[in-house]
């Protein structure tokens, strides 16, 4: 089904401005979504998408430009304004309490003060309807993010809206669960519906999206028949240049290469209600590899990673194990200067403290390391060598910055995490663990990381290398393992990995029963 | 229609770092002047009796420097703990502990003099500082207790076990029933600086070369960066690989050890002897003073001076115009105030909205700007 450009269009937006301080985050933006359309944004980190979206659903006041809602001017104040209008919106960071019920979720967002029984009803036949399939009375910690994302869609079709958006929607989902999705979302067009998918997965806009609308630094650099496009020109037009391609030499000799990094028989019960138990981990990563931890959001990566950098401590010496030897009780300094390297998945307040320099944001990682490069033996830091090493950091790597030496939180998110790679590999770390390596980075610097992570393991480190993005996984790793609820999957070597396979590892299916499917296929 | 919009700067504006105690100052004039007003004294006389005449003579800065000593040892020690997001409200307590330490020597051991017995007073001193200060640490990181409530609480504790030392078990036999120890001998005094000039001891000493040590520390050395990383990003330190339960120590250790200081030297230098009450609340106002100065050692050196005057012209005014010298008190409430209020412009622009604004409604959302 096309898009049918005779009808009115539902929603018109015309020459729509936001201007923070001195940046220009939308640019007379111009969008039109028709009746029964779904329609891509589509655009890189930091185009704009967030703040457009954000100005359709009341939550942002546009500096200047107009709005159209089934022809007439409207002006979106809040949420609130948008609901009534008719739109609805599901985020990509979802908002529910984990300690309630998906009905109780969903009633304390209708403020029609309806019983819990009666929204847990009309949410059950909901579901159904669409192929959602959901149950009201389950608490929300116990669901997968896949049913989490449903009590979303759910609550936002209760409230009947016109145009849905959805921001990123499949980022946190396996490939199958997308698919479910795809489902729901054709239904919903068949219906009358409009959509506004954001994405900047460029295969499934090509597979579901009738018209998209591309945005570029704020402006919309085109607007497109997706189904026409290739995901090459998508591309091209999202980064205004080609993308330069990975390239991933086949490793080598990796079977005999010396394990740097051992994982045996890790287990780790939940610090906290809602983390997630790891069970029985084992894994090797050799000499010269990059092995990849594929795995829905929440299945226990965050804390599989706490206990390989050591900001988890194991009462079991054993349970990790850097270059041969027991890490297990050793803090994260300890496994630094043992050659570990590690970069962990939120940037600001994590691998990065906000409010200090560049500089001063090497020293976090590396102050122990390095011998006495960074800090003297009276303790004094050595501010020339500091700010020497974070500037060839920042050169190596492309950082582009404001400032000779900004703080962290200055840079966008994709200059922030080259510099923190850059850091770690201009350590040369014999061991190299990665959580999302590339999140939320654009595609060119995405490139950038992801070639220096396979050079890095070519020279001879191991890198282990946790992300959501298969894409990514299937780029760079020499073999894929799954984590799912805390368990991990033997690793596939990447000759004999396939979407399907690690998709079906992904949703939960027996390590055996993924073999078992490919020999049949 | 008007109104004030705050628009989050994208860095931290280093001009009004600088200028915001400045800003929050000239406020507290005006604010000081509205008050003096309705008080029904001429604000340009009680200005000049408050702030100028009591530093206008030589011996007066001596007075000066006795006030702000302590304020500054205190103070820097309490800004490396509001560095590391730790909440030392307790100093005067440890102050009070400092002092009780500091005094077994003149007090119970009144025979022992010579060269030694100064060092050890106050060694005493800021070892009791630090060990009154490290119960409250001890249970933040046993219990998850509130370190402001428990430091706090234990300030009451150490002020009521004074109050009974000096009536009961230490009292002086000969101080017909005050309630006070004996005087201190001549080798447990700490000597004046300057003699004929004023009355000003080492104290004052001991609190520039903290202040210059403390800002070492924060500014150049490894722990003070420490200090900063866990204190802005806990998470990050946790990276990094620094302990906050180490951290919780260390700060309430140094700040109680200075502020056990600033206790002994206040004893051994200005009172010469236990009594039920030693401190004007320096520890509380040492809050003030750390603000004030931006958490930075040597903006507290100036901050303390400031202060100092506050409770030198809160006596002047007392004894010149008959005003109460909560005055002081008074001052000191306004300048907090005020300084926390002008930290909003380090992080935020203030932008005003007029008619002409283009269809702008309802409050200023923060957020936005994010």
């Amino acid at each position: 089904m096309s898009a049918n450009h005779d009808s009115a269009n539902l929603l018109e937006v015309r020459g729509l401005t936001k201007i923070f301080g001195t940046l220009t985050a939308c640019n007379h933006v111009d969008l039109n979504i028709a009746k029964g359309e779904i329609h891509a944004l589509l655009g890189e980190n930091g185009a704009g998408k967030s703040t457009l979206v954000k100005m359709l659903f009341g939550s942002l006041e546009p500096n200047s430009g107009e709005i159209f809602w089934d022809g007439q001017p409207v002006r979106i104040a809040s949420p609130g304004a948008a609901k009534k209008l008719g739109i609805g919106m599901v985020f990509q960071h979802f908002s529910l309490f984990e300690a309630l019920t998906a009905a109780e979720n969903i009633a304390l967002s209708l403020d029609d003060g309806s019983p819990i029984s009666s929204i847990a009803a009309k949410a059950r036949a909901l579901s159904y309807s669409y192929g959602l399939p959901l149950d009201p009375e389950s608490l929300v910690g116990d669901l997968s993010v896949g049913e989490r994302q449903r009590i979303e869609i759910i609550r936002c079709l209760l409230q009947t809206p016109q145009l849905i958006i959805l921001d990123e929607p499949t980022s946190v989902l396996t490939p199958q669960e997308a698919d479910k999705l795809f489902e729901t979302l054709e239904r919903l067009r068949s219906e009358g519906k409009s959509i506004l998918y954001i994405s900047h997965r460029l295969e499934e806009v090509k597979r579901i999206c009738d018209r998209a609308t591309v945005l570029r630094h704020g402006k919309v650099v085109g607007h497109c028949n997706p189904r026409q496009e290739t995901a090459a020109s998508l591309a091209r037009m999202m980064v205004g240049n080609e993308v330069k391609a990975v390239v991933r030499a086949p490793a080598e000799g990796i079977e005999t290469a010396p394990a740097l990094l051992e994982i045996r028989a890790l287990t780790r019960k939940p610090a906290t209600p809602f983390s997630i138990p790891l069970r029985n981990i084992n894994l090797t990563v050799r000499a010269g590899e990059v092995i990849g931890i594929a795995g829905v959001a929440g299945n226990g990566q965050g804390e599989f990673f706490e206990s390989v950098s050591g900001e988890a401590l194991q009462p079991e010496a054993g349970s990790v194990r850097i270059r041969g030897k027991d890490a297990g009780g050793m803090s994260i300094t300890g496994r630094r200067l043992m050659g570990a390297a590690f970069v962990p998945e939120e940037r600001l307040g994590h691998g990065a403290a906000p409010r200090m320099k560049l500089s001063e944001n090497l020293l976090l990682s590396r102050h122990a390391t390095d011998g006495k490069a960074f800090v003297g033996s009276g303790g004094m830091v050595k501010s020339a060598a500091i700010y020497a090493a974070s500037q060839r950091i920042i050169e190596v790597m492309d950082v582009r910055k404001s400032a000779p030496d900004p703080e962290a939180a200055a840079l966008s998110g994709g200059n922030l995490q080259k510099f923190i790679v850059g850091r770690e590999l201009d350590r040369k770390p014999s061991v190299m663990v990665v959580n999302q390596p590339t999140w939320g980075v654009d595609a060119g610097a995405a490139a950038h990381i992801r070639q220096a992570l396979i050079e890095l393991a070519r020279s001879g480190s191991a890198v282990l290398v946790i992300s959501q993005d298969l894409d990514e996984l299937f780029e760079i790793s020499d073999a894929i393992a799954v984590m799912h609820n805390g368990e991990l999957s033997k690793p596939l070597p990447i000759a004999e990995a396939t979407f399907e396979k690690i998709g079906l590892l992904m949703g939960g299916a027996e390590p055996g029963h993924a073999e078992h499917t490919l020999e049949t296929a | 229609m008007m109104r004030l919009e705050l628009v989050k700067r994208p860095q931290r504006s280093a001009l009004f770092s600088v200028l915001s105690p400045f800003i929050a100052f000239a406020l507290t004039m005006v604010a000081g002047a509205i008050m003096f007003a309705l008080l029904g004294v001429n604000p340009l006389n009680a200005f000049t009796i408050y702030f100028i005449e009591p530093i206008s003579q030589v011996w007066q800065l001596h007075e000066l420097a006795i006030k702000a000593a302590p304020l500054i040892l205190i103070a820097v020690g309490l800004s490396v703990c509001y560095r590391a997001n730790i909440w030392n409200i307790g100093a005067e307590g440890q102050l009070i502990f400092g002092a009780i330490f500091g005094s077994i020597i003149p007090v119970v051991f009144p025979g022992f003099e010579g060269p030694l017995v100064l060092p050890l007073m106050l060694i005493l001193g800021m070892f009791g500082g630090a060990a009154y200060a490290a119960i409250p640490a001890l249970l933040k990181t046993r219990f998850s207790t509130n370190e402001i409530l428990t430091s706090l609480m234990l300030v009451y504790v150490a002020q009521l076990f004074l109050d009974w030392l000096v009536r009961g078990p230490w009292r002086d036999p000969q101080g017909h029933g005050f309630p006070q120890t004996i005087q201190f001998g001549d080798s447990a005094i700490l000597p004046e600086l300057m003699p004929d000039a004023g009355r000003a001891n080492w104290g004052f000493v001991f609190a520039l070369v903290a202040a210059v040590l403390i800002w070492l520390l924060m500014s150049r050395m490894l722990k003070g960066f420490e200090v900063r990383v866990l204190g802005s990003s806990p998470r990050a330190g946790r990276f990094a690989g620094f302990g906050f339960n180490r951290m919780v120590f260390f700060t309430f250790l140094l700040s109680g050890a200075l502020a056990g200081l600033a206790g002994i030297s206040e004893v051994s230098g200005a009172i010469n002897q236990l009594q039920p009450v030693i401190s004007p609340g320096y520890g509380f106002t040492a809050i003030i003073v750390a603000f004030l100065g931006r958490l930075n050692p040597l903006g507290i050196i100036a901050a303390g001076l400031v202060l100092a005057l506050t409770y030198l012209g809160g006596e002047a005014v007392q004894s010149a115009l008959g005003i109460s010298d909560k005055v002081a008190r008074v001052f000191q409430g306004m300048l907090l105030f005020f300084v926390l209020g002008c930290d909003t412009l380090i992080h935020y622009r203030i932008r005003l909205i007029g008619f002409a604004a283009p269809k702008l409604e309802g409050a200023p959302k923060l957020e936005e700007a994010r």
